[in-house]
């Protein structure tokens, strides 16, 4: 098999990491990250506006990846788990890195990819003309995203978004979702 | 009708809801994974107020942070607030944003141009 998550998990352990965790995305762990990050937050940022950037674009990121770690089958969660995800929050030269990974079906990769690349394209005005448009006629989805998440993300960060898709098996791919601040 | 007094958390924003003073308020931070559940009663309450509503509805919307999934709540909030106004009250959103945060400035607007009353934009400084 090509694709190895240890190795991809190495590989998103990039400059000075301040968290990183890779196993079962629960509700309970994404609030306790954001309670450790953001005292962690406290001590290395001084500015309050960088602060609360950084900690708005890591809620939405754990919670993106919360909505999406989909129920896995066993010849994937037997080793991981059913919830398999991971992220990493580093630093490297004065820029904020969140990476998140999480395991996708090959048929919805068009999709998500189709959507990464039109919201990586997108001007900052458009990203809020698309933004006002999905927040007054989009419906909550069943997994309680409400299809912002992502365009909030790339509007604060300029869209500084970058993806990949690794296959995994015939079903099954892993993503990885940069974002810099 | 009773008041809302909900008491906020690390992940709910702190909610008082007065029929009597027309005084609605939100403060703190709104970021639960799933937003829906905490926002219904607030819109079911707004609902029956906006039948008999005060001459004047004060809002004051004051949130140090709010993730997507409130963001649609709080756009429900605020189109019952924009029924209350159609018919013929007044209503005034006072949006609080911390000093240089542009971001939540920005939500402010955005919201200001979707629904049909203007914000007052205030600026807190420490």
């Amino acid at each position: 098999m090509s694709f190895n998550i240890e190795e991809r998990y190495t590989k998103m352990n990039k400059g000075e990491v301040l968290l990183a965790y890779k196993g079962s995305i629960t509700a309970e762990l994404i609030t306790n990250v954001l309670g450790v990050v953001e005292s962690k937050l406290d001590h290395v940022i001084d500015h309050s506006i960088t602060k609360k950037k950084i900690y708005n674009i890591l809620v939405e990121s754990l919670q993106n990846l919360y909505h999406h770690v989909d129920d896995l089958p066993d010849r994937i969660s037997d080793s991981m788990d059913i919830h398999f995800g991971i992220f990493v929050i580093s630093k490297m030269d004065e820029m904020y890195d969140i990476r998140t990974g999480n395991f996708i079906k090959n048929d919805k990769i068009k999709k998500l990819k189709e959507r990464l690349d039109k919201i990586k394209s997108l001007s900052k005005d458009e990203l809020k003309e698309l933004y006002k448009f999905v927040l007054n006629n989009q419906k909550f989805s069943d997994k309680g995203g409400g299809g912002l998440g992502l365009i909030d993300i790339a509007r604060r960060t300029d869209g500084k978004v970058d993806y990949e898709f690794d296959t995994y098996d015939d079903e099954y791919s892993f993503f990885s979702l940069n974002i810099t601040i | 009708m009773e008041s809302i007094s909900i008491e906020g958390t690390p992940k709910t924003p702190t909610v008082n809801f007065d029929a009597t003073t027309g005084i609605i308020e939100v403060k703190g931070r709104s970021i639960p994974e799933n937003s829906i559940e905490f926002y219904r009663p607030l819109v079911e309450w707004l609902e029956e107020y906006s039948k008999e509503p005060q001459k004047l509805t004060t809002v004051n919307i004051q949130l140090e942070y709010f993730n997507t999934s409130s963001s649609k709540c709080i756009l429900d909030v605020f189109k019952k607030l924009e029924t209350i106004k159609k018919a013929r009250n007044e209503v005034v959103i006072n949006w609080y944003y911390e000093e240089d945060d542009e971001d939540m400035l920005e939500a402010g607007e955005d919201y200001e141009s979707i629904i049909r009353i203007p914000f007052k934009m205030i600026e807190v400084v420490d």
